[in-house]
């Protein structure tokens, strides 16, 4: 097995207590004192900080930001022509036959564009981007920056007191923002559901700048339990668990993260990945498709549980590819797939749970309202 | 008071047993939300799983530690999980069970031995 890395945070996480785990080959704390509990009540109410340096942070130049725009377009489905400067967007890695292959941010900065993906997927991720683009593209995974998140309806409040202009970005805006002398690379974005930034530092001014705004009292730190439990209750996608190379965009739900320009009839169709499996699907339709889900009672369904359509007899129709209990909603909830004939919000499905099936209700996504600066 | 090394006390007065789970298993599962205890008047063999704990990271079961038969749960952890963290030595008793055979628990360790037990 590899050494496990280690973030420019790591020795933070360990002085405030975190408990330590690996994940994504990285040593990361999946909570601290406070508890799974608490941290998430925190980040919906106050403000919580994330260390997400973990994350890849890849940036790509050419000649000119067109050329490096129309390049990055022959990768993901999404319009990326289109995308102002100072603005960011969702974008999916595909594969030749429209599966998943990852996750993404993607940030037009003016002279490049700045992309954010899953730290698992990272090494894969950088070599396709080398592999496609180069040599008119350069790619450059930044190994000297950490990625903080900074989440919660106290986060621009808190970030204003470091830089007055934090405030006047809207949901997706992208800048350069100096935050207690250190140059920052700052979105108004986040995986939580919660308004909040994410902000990109130079790794050796990780630390200080991590203690400057956990110096202030409505912010703590929130480990990667929590980070979890947030980003389920948003509906958000967790890369590898609810979606990966089997799933398509249309059926894991994330069409809309495909704008019209790349679609059938679009101006720029299609000259991704996947193009012929991924956009007939979009217009006819995907026979399964990604749901919430709300296990009736109080007993948690998570992930790999299976879904049946009565309460005896029959296959399995359907799998939670993530589940547990959302602190906010303070019930359980999942996520799953389902044919598309059980997918109505209101359906009643059954959760196996220990030899017993349970009833759940599809429901609809996010399972706590998104508190977007739009 | 006796432990196992599944990390449940047990406090005996005369044949009723009751159990419960330790301070440092309440801490390593986290948050508690949910608990399935099962029906008083059910009898139990030693390692039937018999409790399902289930807190904000994973799911766990707590065994029969002894054979026996349930006479009374603790209903009140079914409306309010999150007792397991706050009180796990005292309110948060899982259940009582009737025992007539007590020689066993001369195999479970007394509190010196479960403190050193997790180290």
């Amino acid at each position: 097995m590899t050494e496990l890395r280690r973030t420019p945070l790591y020795d933070l996480h360990v002085e405030l207590g975190g408990k330590i785990v690996p994940f994504a080959g990285y040593e990361m704390p999946v909570q601290y004192p406070a508890g799974i509990m608490a941290e998430h009540i925190h980040t919906r109410t106050k403000a919580g900080l994330f260390d997400v340096s973990h994350m890849g942070q890849v940036i790509l130049r050419g000649d000119s930001p067109e050329a490096v725009a129309r390049a990055f377009e022959t990768l993901v489905p999404m319009d990326v022509l289109g995308l102002g400067e100072g603005r960011q967007r969702y974008g999916l890695f595909l594969s030749e036959t429209g599966g998943i292959l990852d996750d993404l941010m993607f940030a037009n900065r003016g002279d490049h564009l700045f992309v954010v993906v899953n730290a698992a997927c990272k090494g894969e991720d950088t070599a396709r981007m080398k592999a496609a683009l180069e040599p008119e593209v350069s790619v450059t995974a930044i190994e000297d920056r950490a990625l903080l998140a900074l989440q919660g309806p106290r986060a621009e409040a808190v970030l204003t007191e470091f830089a007055p202009e934090a405030a006047t970005m809207r949901f997706m805006d992208v800048r350069t923002l100096e935050l207690d002398g250190v140059e920052a690379w700052v979105s108004r974005s986040g995986y939580t559901g919660e308004d909040g930034y994410e902000i990109s530092v130079p790794a050796d001014q990780a630390a200080r700048l991590a203690r400057s705004l956990l110096a202030h009292d409505d912010v703590a730190p929130i480990g990667l339990g929590a980070r979890d439990s947030l980003r389920l209750e948003a509906g958000l996608c967790l890369y590898g668990h609810d979606i990966d190379t089997e799933t398509l965009p249309g059926e894991a739900s994330l069409a809309w993260s495909i704008q019209k320009v790349r679609r059938s009839g679009g101006a720029r169709e299609g000259g991704f990945p996947g193009a012929a499996q991924v956009l007939p699907q979009l217009v006819n339709g995907p026979a399964r498709k990604r749901v919430g889900l709300r296990p009736e009672g109080r007993a948690p369904m998570r992930e790999g549980v299976e879904l049946f359509a009565d309460q005896e007899g029959g296959a399995p129709v359907g799998r939670i590819t993530s589940g547990g209990f959302g602190p906010t909603v303070s019930g359980p909830i999942a996520m799953g797939y389902l044919p598309a004939d059980l997918c109505a919000l209101g359906t009643t499905v059954y959760g196996e749970l220990r030899g017993k099936r349970l009833p759940v209700t599809v429901a609809a996504l996010p399972f706590v309202r998104a508190s977007f600066k739009r | 008071m006796k432990y196992t090394e599944e990390h449940e006390w047990l406090l005996t007065e005369g044949e009723l047993v009751t159990v419960g789970i330790t301070e440092h298993a309440a801490e390593q599962l986290g948050d508690v939300v949910f608990v399935e205890l099962p029906e008083p008047g059910t009898e139990v063999s030693k390692d039937d799983e018999i409790v399902v704990i289930e807190s904000v990271k994973a799911a766990s079961d707590i065994l029969a530690p002894l054979d026996g038969e349930i006479v009374e749960v603790n209903e009140a952890l079914v409306k309010t999980p999150g007792l397991v963290n706050e009180d796990p030595l005292g309110d948060a008793w899982f259940f009582k069970m009737k025992v007539s055979d007590l020689s066993p628990m001369d195999d479970y360790m007394d509190e010196a031995a479960y403190k050193k037990f997790i180290g």
